[in-house]
């Protein structure tokens, strides 16, 4: 799960972690609010789940109340388009009013899981904004490996702070932000908390300009009060109707409709209708938690897709989830939406031959067929329009 | 001969007496796996499927001489659950339970290390040696007794890949699911080590996806000590959506290995033959293996 900005911030702090003073506003006079009462030049900050924001005109500095009424005004209900948000943007519902920080010196600080080695990786750069793209020209980031208890197990911190070229008391305050940020980690249940940047004010203190969170989805039971901060409205309604009915869904541009249960089947079946010289609408993995009922809303979300002209059924039907449950919830999803497509079906493994008598009675075009890479090929040539 | 498990494997489960615990386990009675023992805590004394249950793993253990667990404790407790195993010094411990908090599998490699059970898992379909033993939920009417050894990162693909293997005449010796999750237990190049070892593999099938660096580590410790048996393997999710992105520098650094191009790169470096496609998986292997022997 992503937080805004404001939302990690806020964490943060509770960690002691500081950030300038900032306030959030959904209005182009709660912006001016705002930065009258923080005084002085302020930061208008987009509140959106992708970063490269100031590249992209998502950040920007006012120098007067006035100055930042106009600016929320343009961003607030616009759609911004970053490098990391895809080309249809993200709307901006929020922004965030912050007092400028002088800073004199900024480095790029991220905590995360090294899956490999099972520790708590702890990445630094000098210089925070464009690290990614200095990162992708080869430039080198200093990285620390820390325990669960906040143990070095590889690296040591007053090294890790000399490389970023941070020495004395800064040296200092700065490894107390690591222990503090390992602390929110641990107790947060955090896969990502990144800093970006963190710099040194007038007065030396580290301040956290840009934060980002990321929670573990899997550890949410242990946070009650930490799932109520998802915004779901900013979560794409039709991803989110899949998770909530036990499939993973995302959506593609193509338009072949694909059914799959299993995530490597799933990126498998893409990867042979692609090869085949087709385009998914959508990816899908029923898991094997899914009833048919759940199937049946997974799939209706497939046929709700207007550009979809034909349905590839790719099932392996296993000890927990056998075939003619999702056959089962495909007629159910077909019947609701009364829509009427060509159905490639490649189903096998456990109660085939229950799929094979269910699937007569849909009265829809089909094809059936052993071999998945037949069935793809089959369902590319109806998307083309060169087979029924 | 197989890996992992063989006809002298005694299995306790944990978490038997839950719904996909009782389910799963049946199936596992039924096709002939030696089921000693179910742990519950607060359930002991009580039989579950005709199989005694005990309260902790260690009491299990004291009374039917198990020596491997599979684990289907739902995520609240399934660390604590693997880590009773570890701590009992269980020789192994295979995973199903999906969906488990990442901290705490660091916690649970914390307690790995240095022990003396082998950790498979979590979010895997478990281990099968066709016709002697199954630990775990995956599909088994396909599978086989035979030469060729599957370590996978999907089930999914496990049970087609297993049904092209059988369906060209090549049984399986071992197939093992190394799980989903990033943080798990035994990896890609552990499997290749235990299948290099046994006498009854004779080729090797890796089942990889895009994301992580279990290639990579297969790849690097193939080109280092060689290829003792033909190799091929599939990576999934090469024209997979572009995920989410994460955060910044972080995912660059995750990202540089992961994807699939790359991945299938460095594993052709080290002598592996790819797959081109999931449905050619079978084909591959058997092509491979009568040019070997021509």
């Amino acid at each position: 799960m992503d937080l805004h900005e404001f939302k990690a911030k806020r964490l943060l702090a509770g960690y002691g972690i500081m950030s300038p003073d900032g306030r959030v506003a959904v209005t182009a006079d709660e912006a001016a609010g705002a930065a009258k009462e923080l005084g002085g030049a302020v930061y208008v900050k987009a509140q959106i789940h992708a970063g490269d924001r100031a590249m992209s005109g998502g950040v920007k500095k006012a120098e007067s109340p006035v100055e930042a009424r106009k600016i929320a005004h343009q961003l607030l209900g616009s759609k911004l388009v970053t490098p990391q948000t895809g080309p249809a943007g993200h709307a901006v519902k929020r922004v965030l009013i912050e007092s400028a920080v002088r800073a004199q010196k900024e480095i790029y600080l991220a905590m995360m899981i090294d899956a490999l080695d099972a520790a708590i990786v702890v990445l630094g750069g000098k210089g925070g904004s464009g690290i990614e793209d200095r990162a992708a020209g080869g430039a080198k980031l200093e990285s620390l490996h820390l325990g669960l208890k906040g143990e070095q197990k590889a690296g040591d911190i007053a090294d890790f702070c000399k490389r970023l070229g941070v020495t004395g008391a800064e040296a200092e305050k700065l490894t107390a932000t690591v222990n503090n940020m390992h602390r929110a980690f641990i107790e947060l249940d955090a896969s990502l908390i990144e800093i970006n940047p963190l710099v040194f004010n007038e007065k030396g203190e580290p301040v956290a300009l840009d934060a980002k969170i990321v929670l573990d989805d899997n550890a949410l039971f242990r946070h009650p009060d930490l799932a109520g901060l998802r915004e779901e409205d900013e979560i794409d309604e039709v991803e989110l109707k899949a998770q909530q009915h036990q499939i993973n869904f995302m959506r593609m541009d193509g338009d072949i409709g694909v059914v799959v249960n299993g995530a490597g089947l799933g990126l498998a079946t893409l990867d042979m209708l692609r090869a085949a010289g087709g385009e998914p609408a959508n990816f899908m993995d029923i898991r094997t938690t899914a009833k048919s009922l759940d199937i049946a809303q997974g799939i209706g979300l497939v046929l709700d897709n207007p550009k979809v002209k034909v349905i590839l059924v790719n099932v392996y039907g296993g000890g927990m989830q056998p075939c003619d449950t999702i056959i089962e919830g495909l007629g159910i999803a077909f019947r609701r939406k009364g829509r009427v497509l060509p159905l490639v079906l490649r189903v096998t493994g456990n109660n085939e031959d229950i799929a094979r008598v269910r699937i007569e009675s849909f009265g829809l075009p089909k094809t059936l067929s052993p071999d998945m890479w037949q069935a793809a090929t089959r369902a590319v040539a109806i998307a083309q329009g060169k087979a029924r | 001969m197989t890996i992992l498990v063989d006809q002298n494997t005694r299995v306790l489960c944990q978490g038997m007496t839950g719904w996909a615990g009782t389910y799963h386990a049946y199936r596992m009675i039924q096709y002939g796996t030696n089921v000693v023992a179910g742990v519950t805590p607060g359930k002991g004394g009580k039989p579950h499927l005709d199989v005694p249950v005990f309260n902790s793993v260690k009491e299990a253990i004291a009374e039917t001489k198990a020596n491997a667990s599979c684990v289907f404790v739902p995520p609240v407790h399934a660390a604590s659950a693997m880590i009773e195993a570890i701590e009992a010094e269980l020789p192994l411990a295979v995973v199903v339970t999906e969906r488990v908090p990442v901290l705490d599998m660091v916690r649970v490699r914390d307690a790995l290390r240095g022990s003396k059970t082998r950790l498979v898992g979590p979010n895997s379909q478990g281990v099968l040696a066709p016709e002697i033993c199954q630990i775990g939920v995956m599909a088994t009417d396909r599978s086989k007794r035979g030469g060729i050894g599957v370590a996978s990162r999907s089930a999914s693909l496990t049970s087609e890949i297993v049904a092209q293997l059988t369906g060209r005449g090549l049984g399986q010796s071992t197939t093992v699911g190394i799980g989903g999750d990033a943080v798990h237990g035994i990896g890609f190049k552990d499997c290749l080590e235990l299948f290099f070892a046994d006498p009854e593999t004779q080729g090797v099938v890796l089942i990889g996806e895009i994301g992580g660096t279990e290639e990579e580590s297969a790849a690097e410790y193939l080109r280092k000590s060689g290829l003792k048996k033909p190799v091929v393997a599939l990576v999934a999710g090469k024209y997979a959506p572009p995920a989410r992105r994460m955060g910044h520098a972080g995912t660059l650094t995750m990202q540089a290995s992961g994807n699939a191009d790359a991945k299938m790169a460095k594993l052709k470096d080290a002598g592996v033959v790819i797959a081109a496609s999931a449905h050619l998986v079978g084909e591959t292997m058997s092509d491979l293996l009568a040019k070997r022997a021509a």
